[in-house]
């Protein structure tokens, strides 16, 4: 028998469509302008089940009827939020998405399944919502590159062990490869495949 | 004194008002209304509508008015205004094989099913000054009925080719895709034949007339054949979601070019014509008749011809054929440039400098080894 | 104390959107532009509308402004370098229109900053935004003109032909004889075009605290520099890049480390050198500091009267 949710299948959207979409915008250009630095996304949404409100704000504001929308398995219940709200088609494949929603506690997380652009056109490339737990209290990485000045730590947590040695790998394509966005709560934080990332090894 | 351009908003405001006296002429001459500009400039208000890629009479009319008659200002006030406009759906294609037809000229035969059908046209007039036009003359224009009405279908003559098997038939692609909107999406090259044929249906009439005359003077290698020219009415059609059927939403007048090209064919493969196509809105021959003749010059990849002149090339002519886009760069040269123009003045004189001195130098290393050598 | 110059600005125009995109069309320039900030320097393809400016006339910084722009932000728009330039004005008066935004010719009060050929003199600061218009994108069409194949020489970063091209300006003349839109080159990576911003301007763009956007609205392009990137001018060992000089100060508040404008003030020869930052050059008369014209007939016609 399915339980009874007091959340709508088909919470809210924006509020105010236009302005709120803008001020997330803003936040979501300064975050993936300056890799790692943590942005409160405020406004007022109901989520769909297990998407953070970040992530729904990061997709009310950039999907349409134009991006097609990956869904990691365990978060499909945002598909009919997702074609309401924003008309966006729910693919099967992750490689014919623009967007995807993703957990990155997930050991099942590969980030080579996704579209990383071509040669030619780097920017038709998978952008990635990936749900973490918290933006601290996580084991710590180092990040530099543009956006970056010196180098920043950071330390998300809630990710698989095999996160960020996978994301290190794919930004090593540079320029392919595939653009994150972190969130957690009302937070979120971007490493575009721009970013360096220096995993420390275990200390013995 | 000169000063540099320092315009202020009261400048700027200034113009707007000078330009409205300027358009308005001597006011002691009546004003003209934009119903006299859509029924006695019509196929000025064709053009309007075609390079502003917009079907509307009456805005065309009132662009042309506000435009003071210029073609690409008026084309541009309906680009921006066609911006705005939300986009409700795609209608059926057009079916120009039952259009009601006003003129319809084929040059590829004698004579054939509907006949020739003349209409209104300019190619028999002496272009001799009719000066009784100069003053209102009130006269109603006498025409009168045929005995007999044309023929309600009359068959494009590319699909009595193709119906021989002697034309290259054109399929949509599989699944008929909606076509490419560059009004939406950036373009790619190459260019596919969709986004070729709506780049030029928008382009400049003058500049798609230029590169179909260097394509018949030999910048070019195909030979056409006007296998036929029509114009009059068509219905539209739109297929709403929540109906499921075509719903009649208006008449659309258009003139439709498809000229018949030389053949091709292999040794296995029975040659066939080629075609190209043009398609304008209102009565606009000249532009139809030069878009279909570069079309075909732009089927060239297609059918493994080089690309060796300026109308074969996709990126040179769908970039340099929008007449909006071509006016809004060459005329951009009218804003300030002293900045960049600074960069160049510093730099040539200091290169005279630099070899006046050198020159100095020499002349008296010269003079220093000539004094020595004495 | 700046003064203002603008009359008042028209209030916001309620028959548009606010900011006059469609909120689909700012959707599809905002994914472009976050493409753009993850790939710095690469230039993506977007779907530029006709906007009711002229094409090459500021139409990509328009849009790009448009998409960003929110009615909390303080906007500044420049053209050479000067507030009250023509086009200038008119952008400034679009964007009044509307979003209804409030402007500044104050550099530092500006979020964002739109502009035509400069950078402003002052470091731009943390969180502000500029806007640059940009003519032709592409900084190798003078070698190939085919896009397909200008394309394919930024995927392989086969930017050969750009040194030889410069190494033959040296071989001639002694100096590279580009003096805007002089290449840099991004983060490593992506040559690029910094639009036409004189030389002088180039090394502004180096760890610039501030967001980089670039918009060319006819030739449908996007491309960005995120704040504190490396972007390097192109140049040689023996031919180091250096910028422009001018041989004496503003003539109007003696500034020694500013771009230049030369003005024409008779058809004798008479010319004289003044700051094309219009809001530097009048912060730094403000705080006292003269040029040798200031006061003077000549100097008078350029400083609105202040004198």
């Amino acid at each position: 028998m399915q339980s009874i949710s007091s959340r709508s299948p088909l919470g809210k959207g924006f509020g105010d469509p236009v302005l709120a979409s803008q001020r997330c915008f803003r936040l979501i250009l300064a975050a993936m302008s300056e890799p790692g630095t943590v942005q409160l996304l405020g406004e007022a949404v109901e989520a769909p089940a297990h998407v953070s409100p970040a992530a729904t704000l990061v997709l009310l504001t950039l999907v349409d009827h134009e991006t097609p929308v990956w869904l990691a398995p365990g978060l499909d219940a945002a598909a009919p939020y997702l074609r309401f709200h924003c008309g966006a088609p729910v693919v099967d494949v992750p490689s014919a998405a623009a967007f995807a929603l993703v957990d990155g506690s997930s050991g099942e997380l590969d980030l080579g399944a996704f579209n990383s652009g071509d040669d030619r056109y780097p920017d038709r490339s998978t952008t990635l919502v990936v749900a973490c737990a918290a933006f601290e209290g996580g084991q710590g990485v180092t990040l530099s590159g543009p956006g970056i000045q010196g180098t920043r730590t950071v330390s998300p947590s809630g990710l698989d062990g095999g996160f960020w040695p996978m994301v290190a790998a794919s930004n090593a394509r540079y320029p392919l490869g595939v653009d994150l966005i972190l969130s957690a709560g009302e937070r979120i934080m971007a490493i575009p495949r721009s970013t360096r990332i220096s995993v420390p090894t275990e200390a013995g | 004194m000169y000063v540099a351009v320092k315009g202020g908003e009261a400048a700027i405001l200034a113009t707007h008002d000078l330009v409205a006296e300027m358009r308005r002429g001597d006011p002691a001459i009546p004003e003209l209304t934009t119903g006299q500009i859509r029924e006695q400039m019509s196929l000025a208000v064709s053009r309007v509508m075609n390079e502003g890629s917009l079907a509307d009479t009456d805005l065309a009319a009132l662009a042309l008015k506000q435009a003071q008659g210029d073609a690409i200002e008026a084309a541009f006030l309906m680009r921006a205004y066609r911006t705005t406009l939300p986009r409700l759906g795609s209608t059926v294609p057009l079916d120009t094989g039952a259009m009601a037809i006003r003129r319809r000229v084929s040059a590829t035969y004698k004579d054939l099913p509907g006949g020739q059908v003349l209409g209104p046209t300019y190619d028999y007039t002496h272009r001799l000054f009719d000066f009784s036009l100069n003053g209102a003359t009130g006269e109603q224009p006498a025409t009168t009925l045929a005995d007999t009405p044309l023929d309600t279908r009359m068959p494009r003559v590319p699909d009595i080719l193709g119906a021989e098997g002697l034309m290259e038939p054109e399929t949509p692609p599989e699944g008929d895709p909606r076509p490419f909107d560059l009004t939406r999406d950036p373009v790619e090259f190459p260019a596919d034949r969709d986004v070729r044929l709506q780049a030029l249906a928008r382009g400049d009439e003058g500049f798609l007339l230029g590169l179909a005359y260097s394509v018949q003077r030999g910048f070019g290698g195909n030979h056409p054949f006007a296998g036929e020219i029509r114009l009059g009415e068509v219905p539209v059609e739109l297929v709403p979601e929540e109906l499921g059927f075509a719903v009649d939403i208006g008449d659309l007048t258009i003139t439709e070019c498809q000229m018949v090209n030389q053949f091709k064919g292999s040794k296995h493969v029975a040659p066939q014509f080629t075609r190209g196509y043009g398609l304008a809105f209102g009565h606009a021959e000249r532009k139809a008749m030069s878009m279909s003749i570069v079309d075909r010059a732009l089927k060239g990849r297609e059918l493994g011809e080089t690309a060796a002149y300026p109308a074969q090339q996709d990126e040179f002519v769908l970039y340099h054929s929008d007449n909006v886009e071509a006016a809004g760069f060459v005329e951009h040269l009218k804003l300030p440039h002293y900045v960049d123009f600074q960069g160049e003045l510093e730099l040539i004189r200091r290169l005279r400098r630099e070899l006046d001195e050198r020159i100095a130098r020499e002349a008296a290393e010269a003079g220093v080894l000539a004094a020595v050598t004495q | 104390m700046q003064k203002t110059v603008t009359s008042p600005l028209p209030p916001r125009d309620e028959a548009y959107n606010f900011a006059y995109l469609d909120e689909a069309t700012k959707r599809m320039v905002r994914r472009a532009l976050l493409k753009a900030v993850a790939v710095p320097g690469y230039q993506v393809p977007f779907g530029s509308r006709e906007m009711p400016l002229a094409r090459g006339w500021g139409t990509g910084g328009i849009q790009v402004t448009a998409a960003v722009i929110g009615p909390d932000d303080t906007l500044k728009v420049i053209d050479q370098g000067a507030d009250d330039t023509t086009n200038a004005v008119s952008i400034r008066r679009f964007f009044a229109r509307v979003a209804g935004v409030a402007t500044t010719e104050a550099t530092a009060d500006a979020t964002i900053i739109q502009t035509r050929h400069r950078i402003p003199e002052a470091p731009l600061e943390a969180g502000q935004i500029l806007v640059y218009q940009v003519p032709q994108p592409e900084p190798l069409r003078k070698l190939e003109s085919s896009e397909a194949e200008t394309r394919k020489m930024h995927a392989w970063g086969d930017y050969g032909p750009m040194y030889v091209r410069l190494y033959e300006d040296i071989a001639r003349f002694g100096h590279v004889a580009t003096t805007y839109s002089y290449p840099v080159l991004v983060n490593g990576r992506y040559v690029m075009s910094p639009s036409p911003i004189p030389k002088f301007d180039n090394p502004k763009m180096h760890m610039s605290a501030a967001l980089q956007l670039f918009g060319a609205g006819r030739e449908k392009r996007i491309y960005a520099i995120p704040p504190w990137t490396e972007v390097k001018s192109l140049d040689f060992e023996d031919h180091p890049f250096e910028v422009q000089k001018w041989d004496e100060p503003c003539a109007l508040c003696d500034a020694a480390d500013s771009y230049l404008d030369e003005v024409i003030t008779d058809d004798l020869g008479g010319r004289m050198f003044v700051c094309s930052d219009t809001h530097y050059c009048e912060g730094r008369r403000d705080a006292g500091h003269r040029g040798r014209l200031l006061g003077t007939d000549a100097g008078r016609a350029l400083t609105r009267n202040e004198e």
